[in-house]
């Protein structure tokens, strides 16, 4: 077997604040194998956005560990393994839009011709090529939420972490950056750890969609998703992708967490 | 894009008219004022013989309107140089408190204080350490102008998104880059509405500067004597006012146009 590209094993995080610590993940194990688009669903408050931002050194386990391409979470940020993406856009509103793609490029010291000719390569892949010398704030959430895609991939990284990149979204831009991410994805052949509450985003996307349950957030259910790639709008409409969504919606309801947390998790700090 | 830039070029003379509009109501008040209240030229006199002083010659021979010249531009001169050291002085002292909480929890009282301790006092005391030449007024005027640039500085400087940070951090920046390309660019806008402040507070710390005895050149000589012949000819104060007022002015949409052109990212750049 290959070494997975993500590896949890028995993580968890708790934060300490002065109303007392709160257990926000316990026990996470999962393994991400290279090339896979694995998402993590749960109700808000599981522990999600926590995880990937373990994997990428952003905050530190209390327990467990975490092994990206083999390394440490620390090493692999330092080696600039992976891209990330935000639940907002995180634009620098003084650079432009070819500006903020340079960004990554720049920090790394990348050469001068490489600093040139990627980013406008990167715009065209999001279909941005035009805004380049636009201010973010000239641009719609969802333009926004696609520069910030193609900073991410700036580096060619390996891993792709996105934190519910397309949750402030209406529904058409949504789809539409969804089938664009897969194709994105395809292209650079990345792993993609995907934060989402919606559950036909997670089946539309994912190999795997991991089920969250909050307080502390652990792992419910994987569900494996078989549905033929490439994806598209057809994808949504066939039966298989009914039967996934039902799937991850059921294991979402039988969760006693989500339906009164507090009244059966008499440990919590709530 | 486009509709912003047409804005922005009809905005000058609309600009302008307004600002016109506004001058020639007050000349309207101010001389009905004058007949309605029946003041004497001491107590208020004509704008026609306070544009009428400017043509005046001067005990040197000179008109009023040149004497006035030199003399603003000698103040101007002191505040543009205390204006650079004091907002020179009052980035550092923001950027050393952005970087320790120690250093700023112990200096930041003392920075207070010293804007509560009333200038018209220190100044006599500055220009007798430091001698009557324009440098003692150029420090009188960064004394002013440092505050508001450490004040509104050090909260630019915290005031980045945090996940703007976590960006760089997942980019492994340096902390160097994280500074040059995140913190200072953020607090931008932080700095020029510091620096507005400071550009009229520099002028007006120059022209104190200029008010103790020993000092030859500037607003502030003119002032004080103005003021002594005040009962004698009104008109040369009311003057020597104005000028003032418009050095500060000037100072001020100077800034602003610095901002605009640096700024450019900006929906938020105010006109005024």
């Amino acid at each position: 077997m290959p070494t997975p590209i993500i590896e949890f094993a028995g993580v968890g995080k708790t934060f300490e604040s002065r109303a007392g610590a709160t257990e926000a993940l316990k026990g996470i194990s999962l393994a991400v194998d290279a090339g896979e688009f694995v998402s993590i669903i749960g109700p808000s408050g599981c522990g999600k956005s926590s995880l990937l931002r373990i994997v990428g050194d952003l905050v530190e386990p209390s327990a467990g560990t975490v092994r990206v391409n083999g390394k440490s979470a620390r090493q692999a940020r330092l080696d600039r393994d992976y891209g990330i993406v935000f639940q907002t856009p995180v634009l620098y509103e003084w650079r432009t839009v070819l500006e903020n793609v340079q960004l990554p490029l720049e920090l790394a010291g990348r050469p001068r011709a490489e600093r040139r000719e990627r980013p406008p390569a990167l715009l065209r892949l999001v279909g941005l090529e035009e805004f380049a010398g636009h201010y973010p704030w000239q641009l719609s959430g969802g333009m926004q939420q696609r520069v910030s895609i193609a900073r991410a991939l700036a580096l060619n990284p390996s891993i792709l972490l996105m934190d519910e990149p397309f949750g402030a979204l209406d529904e058409m831009s949504r789809e539409r950056l969804n089938q664009e991410l897969l194709q994105v994805c395809a292209e650079t052949a990345a792993t993609a750890l995907f934060v989402t509450h919606s559950i036909a985003e997670a089946v539309f996307l994912s190999t795997r969609i991991v089920v969250l349950s909050p307080r502390p957030g652990h792992i419910d259910r994987i569900v494996t998703v078989d549905l033929p790639h490439p994806r598209s709008d057809k994808t949504r409409a066939l039966p298989r992708f009914f039967e996934l969504v039902t799937e991850v919606r059921q294991s979402l309801r039988e969760d006693p967490g989500r339906a009164d947390g507090r009244a059966h998790h008499p440990g919590g700090t709530l | 894009m486009s509709s912003t830039g047409n804005d922005r070029i009809g905005a000058r003379p609309r600009q302008g008219l307004r600002s016109l509009a506004v001058l020639v109501a007050i000349a309207v008040i101010w001389e009905t004022a004058k007949i309605l209240l029946a003041l004497p030229s001491y107590q208020l006199p004509h704008l026609h013989e306070i544009a009428a002083d400017f043509l005046r010659e001067g005990a040197g021979g000179e008109r009023w309107l040149w004497i006035m010249l030199l003399n603003a531009s000698y103040t101007a001169l002191e505040s543009l140089i205390g204006f650079a050291l004091g907002g020179l002085a009052g980035l550092v002292l923001a950027i050393a408190f952005a970087h320790s909480r120690w250093l700023e929890r112990g200096l930041s009282p003392y920075v207070v204080a010293s804007q509560t301790v009333p200038i018209l006092a220190i100044a006599p005391m500055v220009v007798v350490w430091l001698g009557t030449s324009w440098f003692s007024k150029a420090v009188i005027a960064a004394y002013l102008t440092f505050f508001p640039v450490t004040v509104n500085m050090s909260r630019g400087f915290r005031a980045v998104d945090p996940d703007a940070l976590a960006l760089m951090r997942a980019l492994a920046a340096s902390s160097r880059q994280i500074f040059f390309k995140l913190r200072f660019p953020s607090a931008l806008p932080y700095l020029f509405t510091a620096l507005r402040l400071s550009a009229t507070a520099s002028v007006i710390g120059a022209i104190i500067g200029e008010l103790p005895v020993g000092s030859r050149f500037g607003m502030g000589v003119v002032i004080i004597n103005a003021a002594q012949y005040y009962n004698w000819r009104p008109a040369n104060l009311w003057a020597a006012i104005l000028v003032s007022a418009l050095i500060g002015i000037g100072f001020y949409q100077a800034v602003a146009a610095v901002e605009r052109r640096v700024v450019t990212w900006s929906r938020t750049v105010p006109a005024v």
